[in-house]
């Protein structure tokens, strides 16, 4: 760093000399042949220019203008579920905003569950048990080699194939599993539901915020105190909210008439496309936890061993969190390709991004602004999905590393 | 410890030793046992047992087992598609010349520039055999459908995906800045958004950026968007492959007086393709799986038209026979491939 200050304040000093400026820059970035690479990027713009022209020329044949006015105009479809009211003659834009949402609920629950399972199997395919380990062998090799789009279409004709709402399986109290989607209880809480989780979440991140000051000052804290007070932390939103006169009750899906009533339920379209998803990708995120697992020194399990800990304590203490260095980086774009094929739920009628965009290009004939609207969008949500994991990386996976 | 016991069944068998070995081992194992115990049955009922291997639909509703009468009823269609009737030879002869190729190009002993040749010949005459054109009949690709089409598209956009690819991965490194973005940003853009999406704007968008009366066969534009697909996801591959050539290479072959493009051509590239010639197999592998997304813009690849055989009237709602088929058919291609590729792993490392 020195060194370039100086060498800053000699140049400044020394007369017809001058600082390598933006353009000197841009030359050195370009390289050789100039123009030939000008030339390049002219003549895509020219074929886009031609393409465009072909465009607006046949757009207006068909009595259309480019642009994204369309958007506010009223939809004349319906939509089969959605996280936001939504109904027919609300505008294009609330109708792809609930498309948005879907996806990136089905993908973020796909995720989670993909990670739980994924984790799960990846560890059980290490055991020395032949039995589970040839079990889970068995689950990869058949989910990685049969097609994606396959599966959902199996997950969706096994859901439907489910018994109707009175016949409706039970694997566990207060779970139901129909055709009409799935059933799982909740606790009730007279419509407070959001503004209690997001009081609980910001009151988490404050007590976070004020354990790592009182870290920095007084050093490591006990486990117990530290769990005590992430409960009370937890608690004390519900606590206030029961004092201010919310009650809590445990609502727990029930046949009612010929349908079912209560808990949280996920349509069978959702359900299939999550399932789906969460599935495939737990095959891969079996193989990369495996994989991060073995590339960890057998010197580890060893040394760990040898100081007194038993293998599960090895494993979480020692090797996970070394593991963790390999497959995040993986683990990322086993992400990415989930929230990607999402997409496939156009085939199996759930109202994603993509389903509702396709059906506003099929309705307003707006292809290129619809197709423009798509790309944005998935490029926005990979950007921030891997934004979110290096983060990830860098502040967890990375922890104490050398580099 | 174990010097001090007397030696048990145990120490001999690995196999009990790893299965009811420990407390921890034996839960494990009972818990895998009970898991089959109640799942196996119904499944080989359903699947073998009380199965209809032949007769009609009314036989197959009267059982509570898999209809695989079915399947053989609608073998031919799941294969073939809608493909006319009388000129189904050609569809099974371009069958035969696409899984010729792959099997010749199984042996790395035939790799070479005459395989290259071999399989755009090859290409050439599978669509010639399918679409016809000279002495043979024409059939429009609307009428394609079935095994023929899932081989044709992901073979054919691999191939024509190849050399892009290359392309696209040495841009990528090159020293001039505006090539390298250039090449950055398709293969980002193009890795970032679904596969869907660029078969969307294939089908929606493309026709509608062509002068007017001009028209690109909707089989095609799916094949170049399979394979700007692939070649973005091969120039990352290739990429990789690239790196891990040492410099020195390039520098001795500089100093021998080779070109720039002598260089690439006989030196580096030879190498880099050798090194990552596993993750192409297996990105070949996805992109088999991926062709079945065709189905969503209505064309009837293996997959799609195995459902829709579950939609003709007379043998209506066997969903789940058809399904079942498919899943064979692509598991034990994949699989083999699968394998194929660990084995040529092995292969290329021992000198």
């Amino acid at each position: 760093m020195v060194d370039v200050v100086t060498n800053t304040s000699v140049e400044d000093e020394a007369p017809g000399r001058s600082q390598p400026g933006v353009l000197a820059f841009f030359r050195l970035w370009l390289g050789h042949w100039p123009l030939a690479q000008i030339a390049l990027y002219l003549g895509t713009l020219l074929l886009f220019v031609y393409l465009g022209r072909n465009l607006v020329a046949n757009m207006a044949r068909l009595g259309l203008t480019p642009g994204f006015e369309f958007l506010d105009h009223a939809a004349n479809y319906e939509i089969g579920e959605g996280f936001i009211a939504y109904a027919a003659g609300d505008s294009y834009a609330r109708a792809a905003l609930v498309g948005l949402i879907n996806t990136v609920a089905v993908s973020a629950l796909g995720c989670l569950l993909a990670t739980v399972l994924g984790v799960g199997f990846g560890i059980a395919r290490l055991s020395a048990n032949p039995l589970i380990s040839r079990l889970v062998q068995g689950y990869v090799e058949i989910l990685r080699n049969t097609p994606l789009l396959l599966q959902l279409f199996a997950w969706n004709t096994v859901i439907h194939l489910l018994p109707g709402p009175r016949q409706a399986l039970s694997p566990l109290p207060g779970v139901l599993l129909t055709s009409r989607g799935l059933f799982l209880p909740t606790i009730g809480t007279e419509g407070h539901g959001l503004t209690l989780i997001f009081a609980v979440a910001i009151a988490v991140i404050f007590t976070r915020l004020v354990l790592r000051r009182r870290r920095r000052l007084t050093g490591p804290l006990a486990r117990r105190v530290v769990l005590l007070t992430y409960a009370a932390t937890v608690l004390a939103p519900l606590v206030i909210a029961a004092g201010l006169g919310v009650s809590f009750t445990f609502d727990q899906p029930t046949l009612k008439g010929f349908n079912i009533r209560g808990g949280i339920s996920m349509t069978p379209e959702f359900a299939a496309l999550m399932l789906g998803l969460a599935v495939n990708a737990s095959a891969s995120i079996a193989e990369t936890v495996r994989s991060g697992i073995l590339a960890i020194p057998k010197g580890q399990w060893e040394a760990a061993g040898s100081l007194g800990l038993r293998p599960f304590a090895v494993l979480r203490l020692v090797v996970l969190p070394q593991a963790l260095r390999i497959i995040i980086p993986v683990m990322t774009s086993s992400y990415l390709s989930l929230t990607k094929n999402s997409s496939l739920a156009v085939a199996i009628g759930f109202p994603d991004l993509v389903s509702i965009l396709n059906t506003t290009a099929n309705v307003t004939g707006q292809a290129l602004e619809v197709i423009a609207l798509m790309v944005g969008a998935y490029l926005t949500l990979s950007l921030a999905t891997s934004a979110i994991m290096n983060a990830y990386n860098r502040r967890y996976a990375l922890r104490g590393s050398c580099r | 410890m174990s010097a001090l016991r007397a030696p048990s069944v145990l120490d001999r068998s690995p196999f009990l030793k790893a299965t009811i070995g420990s407390r921890g081992n034996i839960a494990i194992s009972l818990t895998v046992l009970a898991l089959a115990a109640v799942s196996l049955p119904p499944i080989l009922r359903w699947l073998l047992l009380d199965a209809v291997w032949v007769g009609t639909a009314e036989t197959c509703k009267t059982s509570s087992g898999a209809c695989w009468a079915f399947i053989g009823e609608k073998l031919k269609f799941i294969t073939l598609g809608f493909y006319p009737q009388d000129l189904e030879f050609r569809a099974y002869g371009a069958i035969g010349l696409l899984l010729g190729l792959v099997a010749t190009s199984a042996s790395p002993r035939c790799w070479g520039r005459g395989l290259v040749i071999a399989w755009i010949v090859g290409l050439l005459g599978a669509i010639w055999l399918l679409g016809g054109g000279g002495p043979l009949s024409v059939v429009p690709t609307e009428k394609w459908g079935g095994l023929p089409v899932t081989l044709l598209l992901s073979f054919g956009s691999f191939i024509l995906a190849f050399p892009l690819a290359i392309v696209l991965a040495l841009a990528r490194r090159s020293k001039l800045g505006g090539i390298r973005l250039y090449a950055v940003t398709l293969i980002e853009v193009v890795r970032g958004v679904p596969f869907i999406a660029i078969l969307y704007a294939s089908t929606l968008l493309f026709p509608l950026m062509l002068p007017a009366g001009a028209a690109i066969d909707k089989f095609a534009r799916a094949g170049f968007a399979l394979s700007i697909f692939v070649a973005a996801y091969l120039a990352e591959i290739v990429r990789a492959g690239l790196q891990a050539v040492p410099k020195g290479q390039s520098e001795a072959a500089a100093s021998l007086g080779l070109t720039h493009w002598q260089t690439l051509r006989l030196v580096v590239l030879p190498q880099a393709l050798k090194q990552v010639i596993a993750p192409i197999v297996n990105l070949a592998v996805g992109i088999f799986q991926d062709t079945t997304l065709v189905a969503i813009i209505g064309m009837f690849d293996l997959l799609n038209a195995a459902r829709a055989a579950a939609t003709d009237q007379l043998w209506l709602g066997f969903y789940a026979e058809a399904y079942v088929f498919a899943a064979i058919v692509y598991f034990v291609f994949c699989f083999a491939a699968a394998r194929y590729s660990l084995w040529l792993e092995r292969h290329l490392r021992s000198p």
